[in-house]
Parts: C-alpha cells; sequence; structure tokens
C-alpha cells in the first residue's frame, strides 16, 4: 500500500529526514517510535502533504502512485487521514459543518452522492458513540475550546467517519489520561480491517498496550535504525532510546 | 472648495421644503458658517491621516430635496431585514416615504417619527437637536447641519422596553446621481428603557451620491441601547457617518458597525461614557473589494469612575482595497476602575490590499484596566493544511476560513435577525454553502 524509498525532507533550511524507507501493507498496524526530535512528526507531515516541509529526494509511492505529487486533499480524498498532534481551532466554524463538508467533498471525489445534513445526523449519530462523545460537541466551533482529550477524540471521530485506507495517528496518546487513552485505542483496533493500514507514531510504548502493532520501528536522527515485532516495544521501554540510537545521539 | 456648497446653501434655505423652527435655522446658519471656515479636512488633520476626501471634495454635489417617487416597496424588501415585523421609518433621497414605511401602531410611550414632521409635532424633542455633536471643529457634522432636512427621531420613553427593533432605512435611487442627501438622527433612551434601533444606508441603482449622516444618542440612567449601523451603498458613492453617543449611569450601550458600500466611506463611532457605573460595546465589521476605501473611527471617552468598554472591528480586506481603523480611548483622572479592551484584527486577501490600523489609549488614571490588540494577517497556514488534510479543497477552505473570520463578530450580535441576515450576506460574499440550522457555530467563539 505504501512504500516510501529513501525519503529526505527539509523543515525550513534544516534537514529533518534523512534517508527513511518503509513498507506498510493493507491489514497492518506498525508503530514508529523514537525520542523527541527523532523527525516522527516530520514523517507523518509530508506523508499528509503538509507544503511547510519540503521533500528532497527519495520517493512514496501509495497504491501505485507517486504521493508526492498530490495536494493535500487529493491525498485525503484517496484515503490517506492524518489525526494531528496539535489538532487545530477553527472558530467560527462549527464542527457539524466541517465534518459533514469533509464528508461530502470526499464523496465528490470519489463520484459518490453528497449527502444532506438530515442523513447526515444519522450517521454521526452512530459515530459519536463509537468515541463516547457528546453532540453537543457537534455544534461547536471545531476544536475551539476543546479539552486535550476531546481534541484528540475529535480527531478519531473524524477517522471514523472518513474511514481511511491509510491512518497515521500522531501523538495520538500525548496528553491523554488513561480513560481517554482507552476510547481512542478502541475506536482504532475497531476501525482496523484488512483493506486499510495504521502508522502509529509515538513516543511511549503505553499506547501499544492497547493499539498492538504488527511491526514496529525506531527513528532516530531521520531515518529507522531498527525494526522489529511487537515485543521490540518493550524492549524499549525497558532499555531507552539510547539502546538503539547510541549513547546521547538525540535527548 | 466651499463656494459651491455655500451657493447650494443659499438656494437651499429659499426652498419651501427647508421650512423650520427657529432653533434648527440657527443650527443650519452656524452650520454653514463653520463648514466655510472649516473646509473639507486634509490628510494633515490627524483624524483624516490615512483617508483623503478629495474625492468628495472635488465633486460639485446638489442637495436633493425632493422625494423621487420612484422606488417600490420591493425594490428595497432585500435591505428589511422584517419588513412585517418591524417599525420602519424609510427615506428615498433623504425624504420620508411614508408608503414604504410601517410606523403605525407603536406602543405607548414611543415615538419614531420623520425629522421634518417633528419640527412641527414634537418640538421638545427637535430642541434636543445639534447638543451633543460637535458641529463646531468636525467638518462633516457642520456640514450636515447646515442642510438638516429630514431624518429620523426616535423617543423611547421611561421604563419601555420594545421588543421589536426599529428601522430606519436610508435608500438612495438612480435619481440621486450627483446629489447630496444629509440625514440627521436623534435617538433618545429615557431611563431604564430598552430598545434597538438599526440605521440602514442602502441603494437601489448604481449611482454617484454623497451620503452624509449624523446620529445624535443619549443614553439615560439604567437604559439599554443596541444600535446598528448597515452601510451598504452603491459602489460608487461616497458615504460620511458620525453617531455620537452620550451615556448616563448604568447604561448600556451596544453599537455595531457593518460596512460593505461606497467608494469612499467613514464611520465615526464616539460614545462619551459620563456617569458611573455604565458601559459601551462598540463592535464593526467592514468588508471591502475592488478600490473601496472603508474608514473607520472610534472614540470611547471615560469620564467617571468604574465604567467598561469593549471593541472588536475586523476588516476583511480584498483586490487593492484600503482599510482604515483608528480606535480612541481617553480616560479622564476621574475615571478611576475603567476596564476597557479593544481588539482590532484584519485579514488581508490581497498582497495589494492595505490596512492602516492605529490604537489610541491616553490613560490619565492610575487604577485601570485597558488593553488593546491588533492583528494583521492572511489566512492561517496551519487552519488551511488542516482543513485540505480533511479532503476540502484549497479554494472551499480559503473560502470558510475567511468566512468564519468574519462570522466571530457578527456573532456578538444580539438580535437574532441582524446577525442571521449578516451571516447570510457574508455566506454569500464567499460563497460559501447555507448553515442548516444546528450547524452553526456556537457563540462562545466571540473575542477567539
Amino acid at each position: 500500500m505504501l512504500k516510501i524509498d529513501n525519503l529526505r525532507a527539509n523543515a525550513g533550511d534544516k534537514e529533518i529526514l534523512k534517508g527513511l524507507s518503509l513498507n506498510v501493507n493493507a491489514g497492518e498496524v506498525h508503530a514508529v517510535m523514537g525520542p523527541n526530535g527523532s523527525g516522527k512528526s516530520t514523517l507523518a507531515q509530508v506523508l499528509a502533504g503538509n507544503p511547510a516541509y519540503e521533500v528532497t529526494s527519495g520517493s512514496v509511492t501509495y497504491n501505485g502512485q507517486d504521493l508526492l505529487e498530490l495536494d493535500a486533499e487529493v491525498r485525503a480524498q484517496q484515503g490517506v487521514f492524518l489525526a494531528f498532534q496539535y489538532p487545530v481551532e477553527i472558530p467560527g466554524v462549527s464542527n457539524a459543518y466541517f465534518l459533514r463538508m469533509a464528508y461530502n467533498e470526499i464523496r465528490k471525489a470519489r463520484g459518490e452522492e453528497e449527502v444532506d445534513p438530515m442523513e447526515f445526523a444519522d450517521l454521526m449519530d452512530e459515530k459519536l458513540n463509537f468515541v463516547e462523545m457528546d453532540s453537543a460537541m457537534l455544534t461547536r466551533s471545531v476544536n475551539t475550546g476543546f479539552s486535550g482529550g476531546e481534541k484528540k477524540r475529535n480527531e478519531i471521530l473524524q477517522m471514523a467517519l472518513l474511514e481511511p485506507k491509510l491512518a497515521i495517528l500522531d501523538e495520538t496518546d500525548s496528553g491523554l489520561d488513561i480513560d481517554a487513552l482507552r476510547i481512542v485505542a478502541d475506536g482504532v483496533n475497531k476501525l482496523k480491517r484488512p483493506d486499510n493500514a495504521t502508522i502509529v507514531v509515538t513516543h511511549y510504548q503505553r499506547l501499544l498496550n492497547y493499539i498492538v502493532p504488527d511491526f514496529v520501528h525506531v527513528l532516530a536522527n531521520g531515518r529507522i535504525v531498527k525494526s522489529g515485532g511487537k515485543e521490540l516495544a518493550l524492549e524499549l521501554e525497558a532499555k531507552g532510546y539510547d539502546w538503539v540510537t547510541g549513547a546521547g545521539a538525540a535527548a | 472648495m466651499t463656494t459651491g456648497y455655500q451657493e447650494s446653501f443659499a438656494r437651499f434655505s429659499a426652498h419651501q421644503a427647508a421650512a423650520a423652527p427657529a432653533h434648527v435655522s440657527e443650527l443650519r446658519r452656524k452650520g454653514i458658517e463653520r463648514f466655510a471656515a472649516l473646509g473639507f479636512p486634509t490628510t494633515r488633520n490627524e483624524d483624516w491621516h490615512f483617508t483623503s476626501v478629495s474625492p468628495i471634495a472635488e465633486h460639485d454635489f446638489t442637495m436633493l430635496v425632493e422625494a423621487s417617487g420612484d422606488v417600490r416597496k420591493t425594490h428595497i424588501e432585500q435591505y428589511l431585514f422584517c419588513p412585517n415585523d418591524w417599525y420602519a421609518l424609510v427615506f428615498v433621497n433623504g425624504r420620508f416615504a411614508p408608503e414604504l414605511s410601517t410606523i403605525a401602531e407603536l406602543p405607548a410611550g414611543v415615538t419614531v417619527m420623520p425629522l421634518a414632521k417633528a419640527y412641527v409635532d414634537a418640538p421638545e424633542l427637535v430642541s434636543r437637536i445639534g447638543t451633543q455633536v460637535d458641529a463646531e471643529t468636525q467638518a462633516f457634522s457642520a456640514l450636515n447641519s447646515a442642510f438638516m432636512l429630514d431624518g429620523s427621531v426616535v423617543h423611547i420613553e421611561k421604563d419601555v422596553e420594545l421588543t421589536r427593533p426599529i428601522h430606519l432605512v436610508y435608500v438612495t435611487d438612480p435619481h440621486a446621481a450627483k446629489g447630496m442627501t444629509h440625514p440627521r438622527n436623534l435617538i433618545v433612551s429615557d431611563a431604564n428603557s430598552r430598545a434597538t434601533v438599526i440605521e440602514s444606508y442602502v441603494s437601489v441603482g448604481s449611482a454617484t451620491y454623497f451620503t452624509n449622516a449624523v446620529t445624535e444618542v443619549s443614553v439615560a440612567q439604567g437604559a439599554t441601547l443596541h444600535h446598528y449601523k448597515i452601510q451598504r451603498e452603491s459602489a460608487r458613492a461616497f458615504h460620511v457617518g458620525t453617531i455620537q453617543v452620550e451615556q448616563a449611569r448604568d447604561s448600556h450601550y451596544f453599537s455595531f458597525s457593518f460596512a460593505t458600500g461606497a467608494q469612499l466611506s467613514r464611520t465615526n463611532v464616539y460614545t462619551l461614557l459620563a456617569g458611573e457605573g455604565c458601559g459601551a460595546t462598540l463592535n464593526g465589521l467592514y468588508m471591502l473589494d475592488d478600490a473601496q476605501h472603508g474608514d473607520h473611527q472610534t472614540l470611547i471617552v471615560h469620564r467617571e469612575p468604574n465604567c467598561y468598554s469593549r471593541e472588536l472591528y475586523k476588516g476583511v480586506l480584498d483586490a487593492q482595497s484600503h482599510g482604515v481603523f483608528n480606535g480612541k480611548v481617553y480616560v479622564h483622572p476621574e475615571a478611576q476602575k475603567t476596564d476597557g479592551k479593544q481588539t482590532n484584527k484584519v485579514l488581508l486577501l490581497s498582497e495589494r490590499a492595505q490596512i492602516d490600523a492605529k490604537p489610541q489609549l491616553e490613560i490619565f488614571a492610575d487604577d485601570v484596566k485597558c488593553t488593546h490588540g491588533a492583528t494583521v494577517g492572511q489566512l492561517d497556514q496551519v487552519s488551511l493544511f488542516y482543513m485540505k488534510s480533511r479532503g476540502v479543497g484549497n479554494e472551499l477552505a480559503r473560502r470558510l476560513l475567511t468566512y468564519a473570520f468574519a462570522a466571530d463578530v457578527i456573532e456578538t450580535l444580539e438580535q437574532p435577525s441582524v446577525r442571521d441576515e449578516l451571516e447570510a450576506i457574508t455566506l454569500a460574499r464567499f460563497n460559501v454553502a447555507e448553515l442548516p440550522a444546528g450547524e452553526l457555530a456556537g457563540a462562545e467563539t466571540v473575542g477567539a
């Protein structure tokens, strides 16, 4: 589904990704772990198409096409979804309106019919249950004044609604208490299907107690330095990142 | 530049339609005298530094004295908000149009009448005209006083709570080409009264004309007045409007200025907090396009202790439009415990659009809380990317974020019909689909 080959990318003048390669197949859950500053969030942003990052070399193939050629909205329309580490507040646009617009834009791009507000409301009831959110959240402005946990749940709500083929969760566990973490992880697990894939980007092993990965990769200094099965996450938790990155490689 | 106006004044004074009580004649005489002495303000005048009125001065506008008679209700329905529910005084080319107005069945304790009628029927109220506005040093107010002919007189008596809004509608039609009108309004809110008054300046057709309005407002002890000004003049029009307010103890004044029209416009909103414990909220939204020039000047004078003022102005500037915002807050030494907050935010949609924003705080009391903040910028790139990452295309995302920026201040309007209508106008302006009920953003975003 996704093939990243020797990817290099800059944020401003600074090179962050320095030759990163990764393969993800349908039906798989991959965890990308690493210390702060290793390039985890940059990888997530580059895959989602944030123009603030510049890809300097390498390639990313998604379902046979060059992902880097596509604008962010086209990637989303083709099934790429990024759950943001810091979901953005948009005062003046209600959550309900935003979600329906996103849902319909994606449907339109796929040649499907738009749904009207009534149909959409029914659909939302179902999705809200899924992440244990109150419908009052729909009339509030997107993420505006939401608590950290509410913002993360709102991301998973969007994921449940948009049903991506490739979901990238960027530090979705950061700032969550254990109840919110369980709700978010349950949501992600329930959305798992043989034809979609998930990349879980995280600093801590904690989330992986709930979302069990098929593969774990350690990112350090812009490259994947070690890959393994789910047991690698536990080993990292016990031994620390220095174990794979070399002492003092990154704070 | 003023000779033409003096000649025009001589003709106007001789016209039978100009018959008025001595008090008004005297205001007119002083008005033309002061205007002749002051002339039009130049950009050397600090209050007009960013706005050149020479396009107004260079025109030879003729005073409109007669109504045109060509405007039908269907022409102006779109500007009337709730034509069946509200009290409305409609004027065409500056003259009262009874057939378009709805002021029957006013409740007891409420007076709403055209100024020309008040000359005869309400001399007490007419005697209050000219007591607040500064026609000595402000050229446009002097000019308005000189050509004072018609306008609106509104009086809400003590303890009266009026639920239906009063709408003062000034329509200009194609017959007004090269003409000028000087609407003069008086709004008197007596103690503990409550009312909503809306002034609309609109146009049928696309004539070049000049509107120069003055509104004097007094809000007595404990009274609450919501006062909105909607400026949707023709794209070729010139508009200057001055609102001068005086507030007594424990009164509340809510002002909103919505401005999208005219090639050159200036709106002044001045309020004097003249009694302890009173407060003013001055909000506004201006949205300009093409080569439009739109200027707002606000002045809040804190003269007494324990008063508050709140101000939120937003501007959306496209193409090569030019916006100006000057927000003055003056705190007298006696005005301790003043609580003031001013915010001005501008969104530039084009590289050629321009804003001159100037907050001005002059504080002479030592125990006060006064803040001001101003931001000028383009659409937030992070918000744009967030929307795009959800499948929303660049163009739609930009339009929706622009709408959201503007809607934030519209949400502060308490009158639901005005709020909904201004939202609808703004949605249409940025080509955003109508929001179904229940999908409107909550008011908790106010001030964000």
